[in-house]
């Protein structure tokens, strides 16, 4: 191998210590002693290791930020906009094994695999957002959805938990061969999978039936994998399914990283056909806002309701892709982050809701938690009301910022349908606060919280109150990466 | 002097007690104690801080003073900007003084979670000094949503027993309009360019955009007013709301959707102003003809006077439609006048409340003869209410009557028939309560106002006869501004004939 390959391989150095890292971990895992008080230990050991080489990683992402590059043959591109995905990619994934430790070792599945399969997740979402060919798209997204499945069903002996990984297999499986049929039609009508030359291609004056069909496969593909509606029938059943902490990083990590494709995908290659994909867009965009307000009203469950509120939120961020312009793809990532913490946060408290050892699901469940845990119910009415983007609290900024694109580009009724749609949603996480501070209180939770947890609590519930008073770092960064997508 | 950030002050200050109020450590009664007499002195000094805003006031001049600018989101050209005119000025000190009879007067009723309620006024003041002096668009929007917060829970946590209801159903009205404002607000931003409000004051808005911007800025403020037909919201908060709570909501919250019309519907959107003011009218008139009437049938002493505040604030909207000196002078001291006195009428219901824990007027007769410094207090601002001369109700009105009946004489009859009915309700409500024989069951042993109550009373009788017999200071301040503000809507519409006629 001569020297030009080898810093051809740059690029990629972050996923390439990834990589290795968890394989490495994974050796280190699979040689340890077997036993109840071993595997505890084991998976300690490995989570700890695998945070670290997750911040490793994005120190190594940094590093490489900067100028865009290419590697393997022009497959794999670094530019802004990748490296702000993986940043947020990285930390969620950081975020979910520190919050997933105390369940694994009271619920009896502390097996060090959750912690490598995080990393093994987390490496293919990195692949996706730095996808510069359609076969690089497939490589990354299916290494993500494999290793979702598996973490989906972590808790093998329970029902829910088995029943969630099939159901989510079986339907991701299907959204994946409609996305590879699409790929293959783009493919067979313009004969290129490359992003760039796919771009090249259709700033041409012949666009034929057959592209636009395969675009509309790819979208259905994409739509499924950000969940949103008419995609979506997957999303209420795993969440509630999947074990908490598998679920709280079902709804970051993979989100972020499916919309950041999702983004690079309609803006890159298939950015000149931004009159053809719009008209979608807007509708799965509207239908997943009124789904996600509607259909979450009537939830009994918090797991469900966040799921129906992730729909909801993707369809806020959509606003954002349907504008297609800079100041949408800046809306669309500044939304993603706040949407992070604040989801990371909401289910950092759904971690607490524990009894006598036994999770506990029931909306209910929370009345008067301000009397008895009052910190922990005004951490989770700072998110509840961060979500129904109430100001000064940071989820406003997001809305605003989608919003603020959507007018500029005078997609109106969008807009009225967004915030309509945003005050019915308003509702439901209002009945979070009411049950918290307006009922009489039942039983305490679980105390103490776990220092894990708290940490998390704490951090995130500061980003999300104090954003206020200083969002430009965000801004600057959602800014600087939106424009490396336009260049 | 210029360079102390006067108005920044008043408005973190409250924040800051807040802040330490959540640090107060010891038993619950320590907590409590603390966190009331905190909030006390914090009140205290802001209100003391917000009287050298008005003392240092420059009344000749329009405009914006005290001004204040940091940058704050720089790439989207949202600033932090502060500032103040003579239409926002008077607000801020009728906010300081409000919340610090508001701490007052749940000195003893609130025993609960003193300390999150402390937290929860204080952090209500914050909100309400900034909407006020807000001249940025967005921080504009930010305070006057984030308003939304602290009172869904003063209402939901301390509230009566249908305050669950009445909670989301005050959220989600006042959110519903606010976010067709937040549209209008991204489109201005998008047409202008800047967030600037006193930029924006000067920038002329293509036509055919006004109308629509108008009418996003009507649905938020019309709810807040409230106008009719989407007022039913408030006497649901007001009967459900602890006292303290219907006082702000009352004395101040009401005020952000008629400071909303003179601040942005006016100066932004002269020519749609200019087109819609016999709808606002027509709302107006039947706001103040038909609330006054369901005032007249209630029995429910906190739901009358409710009421009767959607009647009053119809005189605000109502004036403030005239574009006439009188008028929008008139509407600005109706606001301060309401601002005060239906505050106190609420305070007079909670004190009986707090003894009787009843707000039924058939539960209460002859008060009089055991409580002679509550019926002097009560007469003084039911009559200031009904507008006798003397009191600052009848300012407000006179003026917005004189004002109205240049523009449109039947509009004038109709509202002042409101006087009239207004005259009649409270004088109808005094008569059951207070006069009669003092026969119910309880009240031979009622207690006449204690001295807190009596210092929470106090000012607030000083200020309305200051007000009823001597104005001018009040309308000094805000003289220099109304007239600009109407020669920018006379120039609108001049320009807009000129259109027409061409």
């Amino acid at each position: 191998m001569t020297f030009v390959q080898l810093t051809g391989l740059v690029a990629a150095l972050p996923e390439l210590f990834l990589a290795t890292t968890a394989m490495a971990l994974l050796i280190f895992g699979a040689f340890q002693k077997e036993g109840i008080k071993e595997d505890v230990a084991t998976c300690r050991i490995v989570s700890g290791l695998a945070v670290i080489s997750l911040i490793l990683t994005l120190v190594l992402v940094l590093t490489v930020a900067g100028e865009r590059r290419l590697a393997f043959g022009g497959m794999f591109v670094v530019d802004d906009f990748a490296t702000y995905a993986k940043v947020l990619i990285l930390v969620a994934s950081a975020f979910s094994v520190i919050m997933a430790e105390d369940y694994l070792e009271t619920h009896g599945v502390a097996r060090f695999e959750y912690g490598v399969l995080v990393m093994f997740a987390t490496l293919g979402m990195m692949m996706m957002v730095s996808a510069n060919d359609l076969i690089a798209l497939y490589l990354g997204l299916e290494l993500q959805s494999l290793t979702l499945y598996v973490i989906a069903s972590f808790q093998r002996e329970e029902l829910r938990s088995t029943e969630a990984g099939l159901k989510y297999f079986v339907l991701g499986a299907l959204a994946s061969g409609m996305l590879l049929y699409g790929a293959s039609l783009v493919y067979g009508f313009t004969g290129t999978t490359s992003f760039d030359a796919l771009a090249t291609h259709f700033s041409g004056p012949d666009i034929s039936v057959g592209v636009i069909v395969g675009l509309v496969f790819i979208l259905a593909g994409l739509s499924f994998k950000v969940s949103a509606v008419p995609f979506h029938m997957w999303t209420p059943d795993v969440y509630e399914g999947a074990p908490t902490p598998v679920t709280a990083f079902f709804s970051v990590a993979p989100k972020v990283a499916a919309m950041a494709l999702f983004v690079r995908v309609m803006i890159g290659p298939f950015g000149e056909l931004l009159s053809e994909w719009r008209q979608i867009v807007v509708f799965i965009s509207i239908a997943s806002m009124i789904l996600g307000a509607v259909a979450a009203i009537n939830q009994r469950n918090i797991k469900r309701l966040m799921a129906y509120s992730s729909i909801g939120h993707v369809g806020y961020v959509l606003i954002g892709l349907a504008v297609g312009d800079e100041a949408g793809v800046r809306g669309v990532l500044i939304y993603l982050a706040i949407y992070l913490f604040m989801n990371l946060g909401t289910f950092a408290c759904i971690l607490c809701m524990r009894r006598a050892g036994r999770m506990v699901e029931g909306i209910d469940e929370l009345a008067g938690l301000s009397k008895i845990q009052p910190r922990l119910a005004l951490a989770l009415a700072i998110f509840m009301f961060s979500m129904s983007g109430i100001p000064p609290l940071a989820g406003f900024f997001g809305k605003l910022y989608v919003f603020l694109a959507a007018m500029e580009a005078e997609l109106y009724v969008l807009a009225v349908i967004g915030v309509l749609s945003s005050v019915v949603a308003a509702f439901y996480y209002l009945r979070v606060v009411k049950v918290m501070y307006f009922d009489e209180p039942v039983e305490a939770f679980d105390r103490p919280l776990g220092l894990n947890l708290s940490v998390v609590l704490t951090v995130t519930s500061a980003l999300i109150l104090f954003f206020f008073a200083w969002p430009a770092p965000l801004l600057i960064a959602a800014d600087v990466a939106a424009q490396a997508l336009f260049r | 002097m210029t360079t102390f950030p006067i108005l920044s002050v008043t408005t973190f200050l409250p924040l800051v007690g807040a802040a330490f109020i959540l640090l107060i450590r010891g038993t619950p009664e320590e907590v409590a104690r603390n966190a009331r007499w905190t909030a006390l002195w914090v009140s205290l000094i802001t209100c003391v801080v917000s009287l050298f805003i008005w003392f240092g006031f420059d009344s000749r001049t329009p405009d914006f003073q005290y001004q204040e600018e940091a940058q704050w989101i720089a790439d989207f050209g949202i600033t932090y900007r502060l500032g103040v005119d003579g239409i926002s000025m008077l607000f801020i000190p009728l906010t300081t003084l409000l919340t610090i009879i508001c701490v007052l007067a749940s000195w003893e009723s609130i025993t609960e979670r003193v300390r999150e309620y402390m937290v929860a006024f204080l952090a209500m003041e914050t909100m309400m000094v900034g909407m006020f002096s807000a001249l940025d668009l967005f921080l504009f929007y930010i305070f006057f949503e984030g308003t939304l917060i602290p009172m869904f829970l003063i209402i939901g946590i301390w509230g009566g027993p249908r305050r669950v209801y009445s909670a989301f159903k005050f959220f989600l009205y006042t959110l519903a309009g606010s976010v067709l404002m937040l549209l209008a607000m991204l489109a201005i931003y998008s047409e202008a360019g800047t967030t600037s409000i006193p930029v924006l004051m000067t920038h002329r808005f293509p036509e055919s955009m006004q109308t629509w911007l108008w009418i996003a800025f009507f649905a938020s403020f019309a709810v807040k007013v409230p106008m009719w037909p989407v007022h039913t919201w408030l006497p649901d908060a007001h009967v459900e709301a602890p006292t303290a709570g219907s006082v702000i909501l009352a004395g101040v919250l009401l005020k952000f959707g008629g400071y909303g019309f003179l601040r942005f519907s006016l100066p932004m959107f002269p020519v749609a102003s200019i087109e819609l003011a016999p709808f606002v009218f027509g709302l107006s008139i039947i706001a103040v003809i038909y609330t006054s009437l369901v005032a007249l049938a209630q029995e429910d002493m906190k739901k009358l006077i409710a009421y009767s505040s959607v009647a009053h604030m119809g005189f605000v909207t109502a004036g403030t439609f005239t574009f006439t000196p009188q008028g929008l002078q008139g509407a600005i001291v109706q606001m301060l006048s309401h601002g005060l006195v239906s505050a106190a009428l609420f305070l007079i219901v909670g004190v009986v409340y707090d003894r009787m824990h009843s707000r039924l007027i058939d539960s209460y007769g002859g008060l009089v003869s055991r409580m002679p410094a509550y019926a002097i207090a009560f007469m003084v601002f039911m009559l200031a209410s009904v507008g006798l001369p003397g009191t600052s109700g009848f300012v407000g009105e006179i003026l917005v009557l004189v004002g109205l009946y240049q523009v449109s004489p039947v509009a004038a009859a109709l509202v002042a028939t409101g006087v009239v009915l207004g005259a009649a309700y409270m004088l109808y409500l005094y008569r059951r309560i207070v006069f009669g024989k003092l026969t119910k069951d309880g009240l031979a042993k009622i207690l006449d106002l204690s001295p807190r109550e009596i210092a929470v009373f106090a000012p607030l009788i000083l200020l309305v006869l200051w007000i009823g017999i001597y104005p001018a200071p009040v309308l000094d301040v805000m003289h220099a501004s109304v007239e600009n503000l109407i020669s920018q809507i006379d120039a609108a519409r001049g320009s807009a004939l000129a259109m027409a006629g061409r």
